[in-house]
């Protein structure tokens, strides 16, 4: 393992620099290194206030930088304790997402034959079937709405094809490029051939997809939370926003509107935020891209 | 012609594997809904086991106290009858007439909105790779990005907020003013359904917009490249000639089944945007269900999705071998 970490820490180091370099990439990290400091530590400093100790309708102010709720509540220490609600789970949805994907597109594209087929139907299938329904009728079976691992594989069931997909088409033309034929012929089994020939080559198009899959679970989770398929978690910003809208009245009260505003603002600029990281990760690992960057 | 056998087979099998995704996930998931549903009727509405049953059955349309094999014997049997139970929530109505008078709106809104994104898409991204790493170039790519990594539900919220609180041009809610306009093919009608549709349609426009343009601008920079294209340009053709022909035709064509598939991604997305404007189409019933634990409701939505789906995919497809002759002999 030795002889991977160098290149792995160089591009690290090639990543800051490269992120540095472009406004929007800079942007990207800087943002969602924010938005991960907020649900990691936020929690702990920001007390959540559910009763109301404020007045009502505050206007941003210091005290409180998004103002208060209808009921008198901090608007913004709801988003501090929901961006964990929401960063946690749809990093897990991403790893598990990941990882069924790679299992199955490798081995798929590795076997060949019948596994091959039979995977690529599954594949096929699970790609035609509209998937943020399907997610509406899985949170709607489990019983409660399920805790975050039961609704980190819901999103994973639903989103694993299109990156499986992909992944099969790259290990099949990477199990026939000289380099793998060459590990072969020296005799190394076909689990070293995957593990230090084929996944590091397909760790690029990995990370990448991990930000686009964690970009997706994001809308799927506070879609759900929105329309009330996910359990009463106090301050998921699709719980904010559903509550904003059906209770606060924030679509006709302009004194309620900060209470909308405020979840709205908080998932576009993490999603964009996310996308703009993609970028400066995809940049990273395609040579080609960095060209023309400088 | 053997591919199109497997693409009919392969779509069969998809709307076979959903209806059976539909019973058993409802039936085996820990802590069973039906269970769950009847446990609720008595407990909370005071009826008797045999009167919960028999309400519940009379809902799916399936004598749930039998055992397992025949529930499912008797559901594949409805479902290919076109028998989808009746609504919990909507007052026992039959399931196939929600969706019968759910879906006009939702093919309305969807398929405006999915064409003129394409359409406006095309040619945004023919633009923006013929100005390649210019101002315009830049501004469109960044335009994109932006309205295609934010949720479409978050511009239907900002388009309420200005356009029809704010403003007061479009109305907040709902397909049409019953008040003021009787269903049928007046004028007046048309264009008041066409007031209340056109803010869910320029939310799916806007969503969708960015990430045509984004494709139609990454194929057209690779196929101005190709070698056909330096050979129109020397046999001295018109530049509107060579983009239209040459370049933008076949920049489009894997645009074709991109289209396809998200006509699967935007009968999804429909979801959201029907409920933030309560638009009465097949997304706002389903998110409507899950509220109301209308299950016969939410399984027939859903089934009623894939099936369309499934058969817009089989059409594009067939279209697309007309397009590409490469296709079918794959």
């Amino acid at each position: 393992m030795k002889r991977r970490a160098a290149p792995i820490l160089r591009n690290f180091r090639a990543f800051l620099r490269i992120s540095a370099s472009s406004k929007s990439s800079l942007f990207g990290l800087i943002m969602v290194t924010v938005y991960v400091l907020m649900a990691a530590i936020g929690p702990f400093i920001v007390p959540l206030d559910l009763v109301g100790r404020s007045p009502r309708y505050l206007p941003p102010s210091v005290q409180h930088p998004f103002g208060t709720d209808y009921i008198g509540r901090d608007i913004s220490a709801q988003i501090i304790h929901g961006a964990r609600d929401v960063l946690l789970l749809a990093f897990v949805a991403a790893m598990m997402t990941i990882m069924i994907s790679v299992i199955l597109g490798t081995v798929a594209g590795m076997k060949g034959g019948r596994v091959d087929t039979l995977l690529t139907f599954v594949t096929d299938v699970m790609l035609t079937i509209p998937g943020f329904p399907l997610l509406i009728v899985i949170a709607a079976s489990i019983k409660g709405g399920g805790g975050i691992l039961v609704l980190s594989a819901a999103l994973a069931i639903v989103s694993w094809a299109s990156p499986a997909r992909a992944i099969r088409s790259q290990v099949l033309s990477l199990k026939r490029r000289d380099f793998v034929e060459a590990s072969r012929s020296v005799g190394f089994n076909t689990l070293y051939v995957i593990f230090f020939d084929i996944i590091p080559l397909i760790l690029p198009y990995v990370a990448v997809n991990t930000l686009l899959i964690m970009m997706g679970a994001i809308y799927s989770l506070v879609g759900l939370a929105l329309i009330g398929a996910i359990p009463w978690s106090e301050c998921n910003w699709g719980v904010m926003i559903s509550i904003a809208v059906n209770y606060a009245g924030a679509l006709t009260d302009p004194r309620s509107l900060q209470y909308l505003l405020a979840p709205l603002g908080a998932i576009a600029i993490l999603q964009i935020s996310l996308i703009m990281l993609s970028h400066a990760v995809e940049v990273v690992f395609n040579p080609r891209l960095r060209e023309r960057v400088k | 012609m053997r591919w199109i056998y497997r693409r009919l087979i392969t779509a069969a099998l998809t709307v076979f594997v959903t209806t059976n995704l539909i019973f058993f996930l409802i039936r085996l998931m820990p802590g069973n809904i039906i269970d769950s549903l009847i446990g609720f009727y008595v407990d909370r509405l005071g009826m008797t086991y045999t009167d919960a049953y028999r309400l519940l059955s009379a809902s799916f349309g399936i004598a749930l106290d039998k055992p397992l094999h025949e529930q499912y014997t008797s559901f594949l049997y409805n479902i290919f009858t076109g028998k989808l139970g009746e609504s919990i929530g909507y007052g026992r109505i039959p399931v196939i007439n929600i969706i019968a008078k759910a879906i006009p709106w939702t093919v309305l809104t969807v398929t405006i909105g999915l064409l003129t994104s394409f359409l406006a898409g095309i040619l945004f991204g023919l633009l923006a790779a013929y100005k390649h790493d210019s101002a315009v170039d830049n501004i469109l790519k960044l335009v994109s990005t932006f309205t295609t990594a934010i949720p479409n539900y978050i511009f239907a919220y900002a388009f309420i907020i200005v356009l029809s609180s704010r403003l007061n041009l479009f109305p907040m809610f709902g397909a049409y003013d019953a008040v003021k306009v009787t269903p049928g093919f007046s004028a007046p009608f048309i264009l008041n359904v066409l007031h209340h549709a056109a803010l869910p349609i320029l939310s799916y426009f806007v969503a969708n917009w960015g990430s045509w343009v984004l494709y139609m601008r990454s194929n057209t920079v690779s196929v101005l490249g190709e070698d056909y294209v330096l050979a129109a340009k020397a046999r001295a053709l018109s530049e509107f000639r060579i983009a239209w022909m040459y370049v933008g035709r076949n920049a489009m064509l894997p645009l074709f089944t991109m289209l396809a598939i998200s006509i699967g991604y935007i009968f999804g997305g429909s979801t959201l945007i029907e409920y933030v404007f309560t638009y009465p189409g097949i997304g706002f019933y389903i998110s409507r269900s899950v509220g109301t634990r209308d299950y016969p409701l939410m399984q027939g939505l859903f089934l009623v999705i894939t099936v369309a789906v499934t058969i817009s995919n089989l059409m594009a497809d067939l279209a697309y071998s007309r397009l590409d002759p490469r296709v079918r002999f794959e």
